[in-house]
């Protein structure tokens, strides 16, 4: 009898211990989703939030040099002033509507070359015995160190018309004259694939990595040779990495500032250089704020069509 | 040998026969470890060819280099006549079932099958037809539109399955094909396996954990160790005579006696056996001198026990007390400790119910084992 007591209260104690441990896991559960939410909230929700303000203010001569949202009116009414003249301004004049075309076309082609020197050396690492891997890795991380700033300045040195790249050339022989390749779109795609390289290759290496190489034996044991091999088993599994490769340098790649206005200068129209002089040589806060928005919306809108689409074609 | 014996069924005993797959001198080193160590092989054409061996004694290895994964550090191998060394996998008329399927996760089941067939150039109509024969034949039909991952292990084991026999090849490599399935299956798609020979007369090269499957599927076994073989043979033969002590301990099981030749009466050799404190008479033909070292072989199964000794005179009869019992239903198997602790296996068969609800024999029981002189067997090594 007693003894059974002893049980039932044993057990007591368990559920009791099991509950208390399932409550805490749930609530490190919530502190755990909690944290990085909030974080988005304060540092992308909220700014994202100011700049949408902004670009339907008014212009004005003022601090801050844009009217207010919210207008207490003589009679104590409030009004909401929503001015969207700043969007069709946009879209009427030409300048900002080529700008947004030429951005998306220097990023489309500079992501593509990206891809095509990624992906070989992607490759290349993940077929490497390890210990030469991990070497790889970290020379394909080793830019990080430097500023960015400072090795878009070793190019502008290499590019330059008295650069080492042209005096080498003219000292092998090759040329006469120096060839013009700083303030060119030449120069800023060099720029932006330098740069953004690194961006590419790390997640197709991480995707490449989980690649399991029996399924190019299978292919080549059913009679494909390597070509088809690649564009009917690698290509397909690695597409997750490139479109996360894509995408890492695609959008940074579009709003680039710094080099199409180190490498490019004035020759080379982007829309983050529009973006920055709207800002500082006009002044134009609710300009600016609304080629960021439209920027924003170029950007997130596709993508969202896309994720829709898969999210779609993974369904069972 | 007669001139009119028939080699259809045995082509490895054909002099004149051309054997399908050749394999001369193979070797394969990984840095200084050696995987394969120079073996030679004919395989004839339509045989079910069994590799049997240890975890690691390079099985996998041997089946990569038929298929061309693995370029062979020495040696060639030939199939119908053609070298095919240094010819690439996706030209070789062999198709292999992975050990792991191998199957592409992002196509379908019938896509994985219809791959192959694809890359053939074969036309759409015929693929569908081909394809859906061969998924109904391992009964995956309804789950053609499905991906591997859906799927459970034995499951996909069939897809690989289906997929390496659609194209029909002459030769088929299986790693490990039967492993996932369950008994009702696995019995069902060796019945199948067998047919597909008969019917495309493919060769088959089968790697193998498991003796029962190996001992009912093929025509001949190897049995590996450390990259080599220590025999070949049909089962029977590689079962009932074992020519070393490693075939005779990894095929089934059997009870080992250390001992000497001490003469040879007729066709009989007397062993003197220093375990038992006796002699043991063992009936073999081949030379051997006096004196020699050897090993006697008895499979469990081979002797018979009994609670009382009726005829004194008989030879190879050894006492001992039951020290392990497991009732198996048709069998039990015996655990008999020898009067100088030497254990020894039995397998017996329960040819009757218990009398007064005791078996043939119990715990502690003293009992006598007997066996006949032809069925122990001699090794030299
Ligand atoms: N790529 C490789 N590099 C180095 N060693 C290898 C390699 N592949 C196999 N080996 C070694 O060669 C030996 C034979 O391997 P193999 O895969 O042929 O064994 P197996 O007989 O198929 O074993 P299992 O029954 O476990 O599948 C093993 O010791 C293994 O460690
Ligand atoms: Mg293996």
């Amino acid at each position: 009898m007693n003894e059974d007591l002893i049980a039932i209260q044993d057990e007591h104690k368990a559920s009791f211990f099991v509950r208390l441990s399932r409550s805490l896991q749930s609530s490190w559960k919530s502190i755990v989703v909690a944290i990085p939410f909030f974080w988005l909230l304060f540092f992308f929700l909220v700014p994202f939030l100011i700049v949408l303000k902004i670009s339907v203010a008014e212009a004005l001569i003022a601090s801050p040099p844009f009217s207010p949202l919210l207008d207490w009116s003589e009679d104590g009414i409030v009004m909401i002033r929503l001015v969207f003249d700043n969007f069709t301004y946009l879209w009427e004049d030409d300048l900002y509507v080529i700008t947004y075309i030429n951005s998306v076309k220097i990023s489309t082609i500079s992501t593509l070359i990206c891809l095509l020197i990624g992906y070989p050396i992607a490759y290349g690492i993940v077929r490497s015995p390890p210990t030469t891997r991990n070497i790889l890795l970290l020379l394909i991380i080793l830019p990080f160190w430097t500023s960015f700033l400072l090795r878009v300045y070793a190019w502008m040195g290499l590019l330059a018309d008295q650069g080492t790249i042209n005096n080498f050339l003219i000292w092998l022989g090759l040329i006469e004259k120096p060839l013009r390749m700083m303030y060119s779109e030449f120069a800023v795609y060099v720029g932006i694939v330098y740069t953004y390289l690194p961006f590419m290759i790390l997640p197709l290496y991480a995707n490449m990595e989980k690649l399991d190489m029996t399924l190019h034996e299978a292919a080549a044991d059913l009679g494909a040779k390597p070509t088809i091999t690649f564009f009917s088993v690698t290509l397909p599994l690695t597409m997750p990495g490139i479109v996360a490769g894509s995408l890492l340098v695609f959008i940074p790649a579009t709003g680039e500032f710094v080099i199409p206005d180190l490498l490019g200068g004035g020759n080379v129209l982007m829309i983050g250089r529009v973006l920055f002089n709207e800002f500082n040589s006009n002044n134009d806060w609710p300009v600016a704020s609304a080629v960021a928005i439209a920027l924003l919306l170029l950007l997130v809108i596709p993508m969202m069509i896309y994720q829709h689409i898969q999210g779609k074609e993974n369904q069972p | 040998m007669s001139n009119n014996i028939d080699f259809s069924e045995r082509p490895w005993l054909d002099p004149e026969a051309e054997p399908f797959i050749r394999i001369q001198g193979l070797t394969k080193n990984f840095g200084a470890f050696t995987a394969v160590d120079s073996v030679d092989l004919d395989i004839y054409k339509g045989e079910l060819f069994s590799l049997l061996g240890g975890s690691g004694c390079g099985k996998t290895t041997l089946l990569r280099m038929l298929a061309g994964f693995e370029t062979p550090s020495a040696g060639r191998v030939f199939i119908d006549g053609t070298d095919m060394t240094d010819v690439p996998p996706y030209e070789r008329p062999v198709n292999m079932m992975f050990q792991s399927y191998a199957l592409f996760p992002h196509m379908n089941v019938e896509a994985n099958v219809a791959y192959g067939l694809k890359r053939d150039g074969v036309a759409k109509g015929e693929i569908k037809r081909r394809v859906h024969d061969m998924l109904e034949m391992v009964e995956l039909g309804i789950f053609s539109k499905r991906k591997p991952h859906q799927l459970s292990g034995g499951q996909r084991q069939r897809v690989a399955l289906a997929r390496s026999l659609v194209k029909k090849p002459k030769v088929l490599l299986l790693d490990e094909p039967l492993g996932a399935l369950d008994k009702r299956l696995r019995e069902q798609t060796q019945f199948e396996l067998m047919n597909i020979q008969d019917e495309l007369g493919v060769t088959f090269v089968v790697v193998t954990h498991d003796q029962e499957e190996a001992m009912t599927l093929s025509t001949r076994i190897a049995v590996m160790d450390e990259g080599q073989f220590v025999q070949i043979g049909t089962p029977t033969e590689i079962y009932e005579y074992p020519d070393n002590r490693f075939v005779a301990n990894f095929i089934g099981s059997a009870n080992m006696f250390e001992g000497r030749v001490q003469k040879r009466v007729d066709k009989n050799l007397v062993v003197n056996v220093p375990a038992l404190k006796g002699e043991l008479i063992v009936e073999y033909s081949a030379e051997i001198a006096d004196g020699s070292k050897v090993w006697l072989a008895i499979r469990p199964e081979k002797m018979s026990i009994s609670t009382t000794l009726t005829d004194t005179n008989s030879v190879n009869v050894l006492s001992g007390i039951v020290h392990d019992i497991g009732y198996l239903g048709s069998m039990s198997t015996y655990r008999i400790e020898l009067e100088d602790k030497k254990i020894i296996d039995i397998t017996y068969p329960n040819q009757h119910r218990p009398r007064d609800g005791k078996h043939l024999a119990e715990w502690d029981d003293k009992v006598y084992l007997k066996f006949d002189p032809s069925n122990v067997v001699l090794l030299t090594r």
